[in-house]
């Protein structure tokens, strides 16, 4: 079976032989075609739905995520982008014509999207499987050849793409490569013509400087800490169900656009705080670690990480909710934390995780600096009915996306280009703009025989050069002269 | 420099770069700058590479001046957010990009067009409303003192600084943290670059080189088409651009006339005494003349020369050489020529030349003459590279709505027009919702249950409008 790569170790020749024969596959123009494309996209639909309980088993595996965040974030995205691609395939394959310039005159221009060739996606193990199927799809939608390299870290989601994906989709330009550490860097050793990274900045790091060797773009979708401005003008109601649902409701806060941390005035907090407790009880009961929806932790690593943020000196007299453990079941149950010491290990890295610090100011204005003395998150939230305050944040506030009233949904319009920019990230996906992403755009421009302008030609004389100033200027007049004076 | 960016991240963080006024200054400046120096700037073009007057004044400047109206013209459309389906039909709900400048910048620009791949990316990167650092090349040293001097004159220094110097100075800057930087030359340097940049995760566009092949068929008017790829070659820096040609490929038969075609053509060009024409460039500096003899030099190579050969080197000058069926695997066929020196390669049928070219890095740009629209049509779709020119040379880099930039060894990112705007730009999702739309039984809230899974179920079934009002909890019960 092609699809699958044997179970001996993957190294550097395995890795060169890989890539060369997806070069060669590539080269053979195979990829190139709509059917292809829409085959591969037809493929990967069928797999999500024929396979969707082998998938949420995984997930469960690997995250005990519920079944309805499988359904919801994981299956749905995934299917949706699929279909997505399917339906705007033809459009986005055709070249874009635009306008010509009188300096070429006569002339036609255009720009066509061609693929980059050969291309590596490494996923996260957050979300397993829609963080592997939708670069894939990107990749695949714009006609190149691809390998997946799953998270090693949710084992179960990286043996399902191994095993079923070949049977869905073209292995002889498509292959999934298992591994961790090792593997990883065989494969980014060799020379692609793109790498999309999901992941944390540090493995991005390494992912760009080992891209740097062979000159190779990247994508790297990485984190951050993604703010949540409260203000007091809301439905609290309701915003504290929708930032609830974003954060705990995300994988249990393992999501790169969870709400990391809020900040809201001293004046509001307690009730803002009040009103979290109601909902988390409403949500996940008097138990929480006993609720069967929210994901456990994903590892011992991450629960270990996770706890100390919340043992550190002068943190754990700030829980105001929550902090119940199992270190057997790797649970921790939704925490609320208010006003931890600004230079507290919990506010320094991004938590990824069911902790919440709250953050005081006096007024929200004050927040925006806050905010920017941070690295760029890959989302900031804000909740508010004041436009104004709206406006200011739009403007403000740098970060991958914005979502004002809401969490996280951005994701979901596929006409929204989703990506992270400075420590969250370099680059754009989905819809289109996945398509874009692993494309590259070629400017053509084609002229006849026609139209030929003496004054370009040496001898330069001060007469050729005022009319070819003219012309660059896009000065008719010029153009005329250029046509037909004779030199 | 860590003084230096500071004090740049502290000017940008005043928010004084936002404001379209701020930009169209800076923009307006720079014209100035291009109308009032324009002396100046053209002696230092003259010291530098001798480059003549018509072509400094027509590559750098003018197209210069066309890019910074162009901006300015363009700039209030460029900077208004733009909405997108939004598809939550109700309530006042928006999605839209915003473009935002990514912050300060580093432009690094090179030593074969110093003025305008200088100004290039710097009227992008303002455009944008970034504050940054130009490196111009100190293998041009007059222009690079130029832009030292004269810049500060005419745009904001608090937001934009030039700083002079060679291989030290460039790593010192490479240490620091920008937000974008902004790299014009080889590849060699091109990975150092992007070294650097990934120790911050910093973005970078790469505007580098490669060997650009010219497909010639025998069905063109061989005259204009001889003259035109002439001038692209020797009438750009006598071949010392990034999208000159650097060989052709035509076919066995065709050769001969082609050949006998060019030598006419580079007589009436240059004269009898090419080496004494003020019509070409001289070779910028003794390493790269060096490095050009040594590629004539080359076994098996000087009996190839069919036209030229000739070199003053006391003058860093080389007359426009065209040689014929050098070895494959030679120097001169291996890395990119950047000079006066034109091999070229014969095959038996045309279609054979698609292959060679794609068994090579991909190039900047790659071009083809020929009458033959389906040729044509193969060529375009077959072959990759920066961008495409049919039946000309060089001239896509003049169309502001075409990119340039290349793919591969010749690059990442391009720039001109609205993608120079965009190369400096972060595209910021924004999506807004009020609270108006709460339906009555949100499935997507926990506890999750099994009637709840089954209301979703049935309402987004792969509609991805349906599964988006869903997760927003906008869907009938």
């Amino acid at each position: 079976m092609e699809g699958k790569i044997s179970t001996e170790v993957f190294n550097r020749e395995k890795a060169e032989a890989t890539v060369k024969a997806l070069r060669q596959s590539f080269r053979a123009g195979k990829t190139k075609t709509y059917e292809w494309r829409a085959s591969q996209l037809e493929g990967i639909a069928r797999l999500i739905k024929e396979k969707e309980s082998d998938i949420t088993e995984a997930l469960r595996s690997d995250l005990a995520k519920p079944e309805m965040e499988s359904y919801l974030h994981e299956i749905s995205l995934a299917k949706s982008a699929c279909l997505f691609a399917l339906k705007n395939l033809k459009k986005w394959m055709k070249p874009e014509k635009v306008p010509a310039a009188i300096t070429t005159f006569p002339s036609s221009a255009k720009i066509v999207s061609e693929p980059l060739g050969v291309v590596l996606v490494i996923s996260a193990w957050n979300y397993p499987f829609l963080l592997s199927i939708d670069p894939v799809i990107g990749a695949i939608v714009a006609g190149n050849a691809v390998v997946l390299k799953p998270s090693e870290i949710a084992p179960a989601t990286s043996e399902l793409f191994a095993k079923i994906l070949p049977e869905y989709v073209d292995s002889s330009c498509i292959k999934v490569v298992e591994g961790g550490v090792p593997e990883t860097t065989a494969l980014l050793e060799q020379k692609w013509d793109k790498i999309f990274y999901t992941g944390n900045g540090k493995v991005g790091r390494i992912v760009m400087a080992a891209a740097a060797k062979h000159l190779t773009p990247v994508s790297l979708e990485l984190g951050g800490k993604s703010p949540v401005l409260v203000d007091s003008d809301v439905n609290l109601k309701v915003a504290v169900k929708r930032i609830a649902v974003g954060k705990w409701g995300c994988n249990n806060g393992q999501a790169c656009i969870a709400p990391d941390y809020i900040i809201t005035t001293k004046s509001f907090a307690p009730q803002l705080v009040e009103a979290l407790k109601v909902t988390l009880e409403k949500f996940y009961g008097k138990n929480p670690l006993e609720s069967a929806d929210l994901s456990r932790i994903v590892n011992l690593n991450h629960f270990k990480r996770l706890t100390d943020l919340l043992d550190e000196e002068n943190v754990s007299e700030k829980i105001v909710c929550g902090g119940q453990t199992d270190e057997k079941q790797l649970k921790i149950a939704p925490t609320l934390l208010l006003d931890v010491p600004h230079d507290s290990l919990i506010m320094k890295d991004e938590i990824f995780g069911p902790l919440l610090p709250i953050v005081t100011v006096d007024n929200l204005e004050d927040s925006f600096e806050i905010i920017n003395s941070m690295s760029k998150p890959l989302a900031a939230y804000l909740f508010t009915k004041n436009k104004k305050l709206e406006q200011e944040f739009i403007s403000n506030v740098s970060a991958g996306g914005i979502l004002v009233n809401d969490i996280a949904l951005h994701l979901a319009n596929l006409y929204l280009p989703f990506g992270g920019v400075g420590e969250s990230g370099i680059g754009a996906y989905h819809g289109k703009f996945s398509f874009d992403a692993f494309s590259h755009k070629k400017a053509v421009l084609s002229r006849g025989f026609a139209g030929e302008a003496g004054a370009r030609y040496p001898p330069y004389t001060t007469e050729k050069q005022w009319i070819l100033k003219g012309l660059i200027n896009g000065s008719i007049v010029a153009l005329f002269l250029a046509l037909f004076k004779r030199f | 420099m860590e003084t230096l960016v500071n004090d740049l991240r502290r000017s940008f963080q005043t928010g004084k770069t936002m404001p379209y006024e701020w930009r169209v200054a800076q923009m307006e400046g720079i014209l100035r700058l291009m109308n009032e120096r324009e002396k100046e700037i053209m002696e230092a073009l003259w010291t530098d590479l001798a480059k003549p007057r018509t072509e400094a004044y027509l590559h750098e400047i003018s197209l210069s001046k066309a890019g910074c109206k162009f901006a300015l013209k363009e700039l209030k459309n460029w900077m208004k957010p733009e909405k997108v389906p939004s598809l939550i039909a109700t309530f006042s709900s928006t999605a839209q990009i915003v473009p935002e400048p990514l912050g300060v910048v580093l432009v690094i620009s090179a030593w074969n067009y110093p003025f305008a791949l200088t100004i290039d990316p710097l009227i992008g990167a303002v455009a944008a409303g970034n504050a940054m650092v130009l490196k111009p090349s100190e293998v041009a040293p007059s222009t690079s003192a130029f832009f030292a001097k004269f810049l500060p004159q005419y745009v904001d220094t608090s937001c934009i600084q030039v700083v002079e110097g060679g291989v030290t100075e460039t790593t010192e800057l490479l240490e620091q943290k920008w937000d974008k930087i902004f790299y014009t030359g080889s590849g060699r340097v091109g990975r150092i670059v992007m070294a650097a940049a990934a120790k911050h995760l910093t973005p970078v566009a790469l505007e580098l080189g490669g060997k650009c092949p010219v497909v010639f068929d025998s069905d063109v008017n061989l005259k204009v088409a001889v003259k035109r790829m002439a001038i692209g070659k020797w009438g750009c820096n006598n071949g010392q651009a990034c999208i000159a040609p650097d060989y052709i490929i035509t076919t066995k038969s065709f050769a001969p006339k082609l050949v006998d075609a060019l030598k006419e053509t580079l007589k009436e060009f240059y004269g009898e005494n090419p080496l004494e024409s003020a019509d070409l460039s001289r070779i910028v500096s003794s390493n790269h003349f060096r490095r050009l003899t040594d590629f004539l030099d080359e076994e098996n190579i000087p009996e190839k020369i069919v036209h030229g050969g000739g070199r003053d080197e006391k003058h860093l000058k080389i007359a426009p050489t065209v040689l014929l069926d050098v070895p494959h695997d030679s120097l001169i066929m291996k890395d990119e020529i950047f000079g006066p020196l034109l091999p070229i390669i014969t095959v038996e049928k045309l279609e054979d030349s698609f292959d060679l070219i794609n068994s090579r890095p991909k190039p900047l740009a790659a071009y083809l003459f020929s009458k033959n629209k389906r040729l044509e049509e193969k060529f375009v779709q077959k072959v990759s590279a920066g961008g495409i020119l049919i039946n000309d040379v060089a001239l896509h880099v003049a169309n502001p709505h075409l990119p340039f930039g290349g793919v591969g060894e010749s690059g990442t990112g391009a720039y001109h027009g609205k993608f120079s705007f965009d190369a400096f730009s972060h595209k910021k999702a924004v999506l807004s919702r009020g609270y108006a739309t709460e339906m009555r039984i949100r499935a997507r809230y926990p506890p999750y249950t099994h009637h709840k899974q089954i209301i979703l179920r049935r309402v987004i079934d792969g509609s991805f409008i349906a599964l988006f009002l869903g997760l927003f909890g906008l869907h009938r019960d």
